[in-house]
């Protein structure tokens, strides 16, 4: 930091140094707050990792093992601290295994800063070593991006980059520069983006849509609250709280909007969608009012659109108004911060109880319990559940761990039966289903809350897409509690294959490795489990522990998940077996 | 819901990759774009798309929303071809004796009220301004005798109603 001093001169306005542009880069991220962030160096983006190597006191940076790990790993940070998660690469290569976890970010609204290294300015389009169109690439799956050629931008393009991956609906900007911009020098000054003219992010509450609202809230006698995740990133969960217990509504969440009301609750009627909770998924189809708030309609959550509460009106509030009416017609659009429209509307409502309406959904959860649930967190049968893994979890971390799960069959059994008592605890792919998300998430989502139980839960094909990252856990000696369920198939596909293909197992079997002796070559302490007697005890252990743990778990290899939707179904005809 | 001819009326920055963007999100939805143009507008640096596709009312209303979320789009309008004033532009390349051998060729000048812009010794060029229809027309009237060049633009419009764009822009200076 001294010869950056020496390089300090003051001009008329404000102070400026002449640094180069890949110290102008560092001098940004800890401007915009960044301790930390994940990545993997090469030639086009070296100038920048060689400032890293100066400023190491101030920026911790991990060194993924692999760049698609460097983004789940910023997603996991970002999702359980609210904050910007930051990765870097490289040109070519480097910038293309970005993709899949810019499209994570993109689809389940998660900000993040991908800054990527770029062939020198004069090198563009040649064809050069490990050039790519990263921006032309990177466009559908970003919210934002820019190539900068020029030192002299990097300031105000990185202030933006911030401003918008944070700002509104949240979400994924890629920053490519070039080396010469890396290398150029020029003075330095920095302001933080306060907006942007042709953006406006959060659009302001209309009072008239909120009064619209609450006279329906008021006047319905079956309302039914669905929840998304835009209760979580517009902080709401509060007020989201105060509404549902002032106007006695059940309300169910969908998977990104699980754990922003604890899962104990007494008015969180469980999950909607594809593999969600029995009551609320074909009581969608009974409400007169449905009532969705920070959740975007996505067909795994109503399944056909045709015949998806067809007989209630319908309000909406959320905060991008490209979501409105795109797949489900609003009868009053309530557009803004969640938070803020909730606590608007909170002091017009009525204060009500709805109690036989409350009661069909408690009718329904006993059928569900008798025939789906029971059988998954209590079984009798010999070959251990995921739902009793999931059990042993919630009742060994007191239902405070955060909870990292892959995608597929695990993924959703998790998310059924994890018990939540905080915001932020949930973190899974859901829109874009990104086997090999869990490993690097978790490792981003034990660093974003170091004082919080991490719990990564995984299958066995999901964890061989980015296994690579136990190199990090036991590197740095992030203390992240693995537990793989280990069916020895691609349980969903082959679940669907049983119920639709014939049970035709096209490619769906997985002959596997010895997976703790993985782990143990990365000298992470390691357990298999496949008798119940041993699950209890195991887990236990494993929470107690204070350094990272794996744990496989042999489960049955033919479960399958209950309740389903089948794709294209009703939500009425959610299936229990 | 039936199928219909929309404009849609992109105002925006004029940045490098926004193009890219924009035509995205009509490639993501397997939308054809059946004519694209891009302009200065009424505004100083703010650019104007006019995008022409036949899609339904829903998927209009869908896509723009999708347009003017992108940052850099300052606002997207839609219209029905009742509801703007439009236009195309063409230009026929034709070979030069054609003009005094085909005294025909002279009556199609006259009758499309199109420009001669130029003409050289082996070539004349034709200029044409107006709907396809009549644009069309005119080429499968000179078709016969022999087109060298042919080329039309994409359409250019303005709506009937106003678009309120400037005030969105001040509203932002505030």
């Amino acid at each position: 930091m001294d010869t950056v001093k020496d390089k300090r001169k003051s001009t008329k306005s404000e102070t400026t140094i002449k640094i180069s542009g890949a110290e102008a880069i560092i001098h940004c991220l800890l401007a915009e707050g960044v301790d930390l962030l994940y990545g993997y160096p090469g030639g086009a983006i070296m100038p920048v990792y060689d400032e890293l190597y100066k400023f190491q006191d101030k920026l911790t940076h991990i060194l993924t093992r692999h760049e698609q790990g460097a983004t789940h790993a910023a997603q996991g940070y970002a999702r359980v601290s609210g904050r910007v998660g930051v990765a870097m690469a490289t040109s070519g290569p480097g910038a293309t295994n970005l993709v899949t976890g810019l499209a994570d970010a993109q689809i389940d609204s998660t900000p993040m800063v991908c800054i990527t290294g770029q062939v020198p300015r004069h090198l563009l389009g040649s064809d050069a070593f490990q050039e790519t169109d990263i921006i032309g690439i990177s466009t559908p799956v970003t919210k934002w991006n820019y190539q900068i050629t020029r030192a002299s931008e990097i300031p105000e393009i990185m202030a933006k980059a911030f401003y918008i991956a944070k700002s509104g609906r949240p979400g994924p900007v890629l920053v490519d520069i070039t080396k010469n911009a890396q290398f150029e020098e020029f003075d330095f000054s920095y302001k933080k983006c306060k907006g942007v003219r042709s953006y406006n992010p959060t659009p302001k509450p209309n009072m008239g849509s909120i009064e619209a609202a609450a006279e329906l809230i008021n006047t319905a006698k079956k309302p039914f609250i669905v929840w998304g995740q835009g209760v979580i990133l517009g902080r709401a969960e509060e007020a989201l709280k105060a509404v549902i217990e002032k106007a006695g509504i059940p309300a169910a969440w969908t998977i990104m909007g699980e754990s922003a009301i604890p899962t104990s609750h007494p008015l969180n009627v469980g999950m909607v969608g594809m593999h969600g909770n029995y009551g609320p998924n074909v009581l969608t189809n009974e409400c007169d009012l449905l009532i969705a708030i920070g959740m975007r309609f996505d067909d795994r959550v109503t399944g056909s659109l045709d015949t998806y509460a067809k007989q209630a009106k319908v309000i909406h509030f959320e905060i991008d108004p490209a979501e409105i009416n795109k797949n489900v017609n609003a009868d009053v659009a309530v557009l803004g911060n969640s938070k803020k429209t909730l606590e608007l509307i909170l002091p017009l409502l009525n204060e009500n109880k709805h109690e036989d309406w409350h009661n069909e959904f408690k009718k329904r959860h006993q059928i569900e319990f008798d025939t789906v649930i029971k059988n998954d967190i209590h079984p009798t049968k010999e070959g251990l559940t995921m739902g009793e893994v999931i059990e042993e979890i919630n009742i060994a971390s007191g239902n405070k761990a955060v909870i990292v799960t892959d995608v597929g069959q695990h993924q959703m059994i998790a998310c059924r039966y994890a018990k939540f008592e905080q915001s932020k605890s949930n973190i899974t792919s859901g829109g874009l289903g990104t086997m090999g998300f869990a490993l690097p998430a978790a490792i981003g989502a034990k660093q974003g809350a170091m004082d919080r139980e991490v719990v990564a839960i995984i299958g066995d094909g999901g964890f061989q897409m980015t296994i690579q990252e136990l190199g990090v856990i036991f590197q740095h000696q992030i203390p992240v509690k693995i537990v793989v369920l280990n069916n020895d198939h691609l349980g969903m596909v082959r679940q669907w294959q049983e119920l639709f293909f014939e049970k035709r197992y096209a490619s769906t079997v997985m002959v596997n490795p010895d997976f703790v002796k993985i782990a143990e070559g990365y000298h992470i302490e390691s357990k298999r489990v496949s008798k119940r007697e041993d699950l209890k005890s195991t887990i236990q252990k494993m929470i107690a522990s204070d350094k990272p743990y794996f744990l496989e778990v042999k489960v049955e290899k033919e479960g399958n998940v209950f309740p389903m939707i089948p794709s294209g179904a009703s939500v009425s005809d959610v299936r229990l077996k | 819901m039936e199928k219909q001819w929309f404009t849609i009326s992109v105002y925006s920055e004029n940045n490098v990759g926004l193009l890219n963007r924009i035509s995205g999100i009509f490639l993501k939805r397997h939308i054809n774009i059946e004519s694209l143009n891009v302009s200065k507008s009424e505004i100083d640096d703010v650019s104007k798309f006019t995008i022409v596709i036949r899609t339904t009312e829903e998927w209009v209303n869908n896509i723009v929303g999708q347009i003017e979320k992108q940052i850099e789009v300052i606002k997207a309008f839609y219209h029905t071809d009742d509801e703007t004033i439009y236009q195309e532009s063409a230009l026929f390349k034709i070979d030069s004796a054609l003009l005094f051998d085909e005294r025909q060729i002279q009556n199609i000048i006259k009758d499309s009220n199109s420009q001669i812009v130029t003409v050289a010794r082996d070539f004349f060029v034709l200029a044409k301004s107006g709907r396809r229809e009549e644009i069309n027309e005119m080429h499968d009237q000179l078709k016969p005798f022999g087109i060298k060049q042919f080329v039309r633009s994409g359409r250019i419009s303005v709506s009937k109603e106003e678009m309120k764009i400037s005030a969105i822009l001040e509203e932002f200076q505030e």
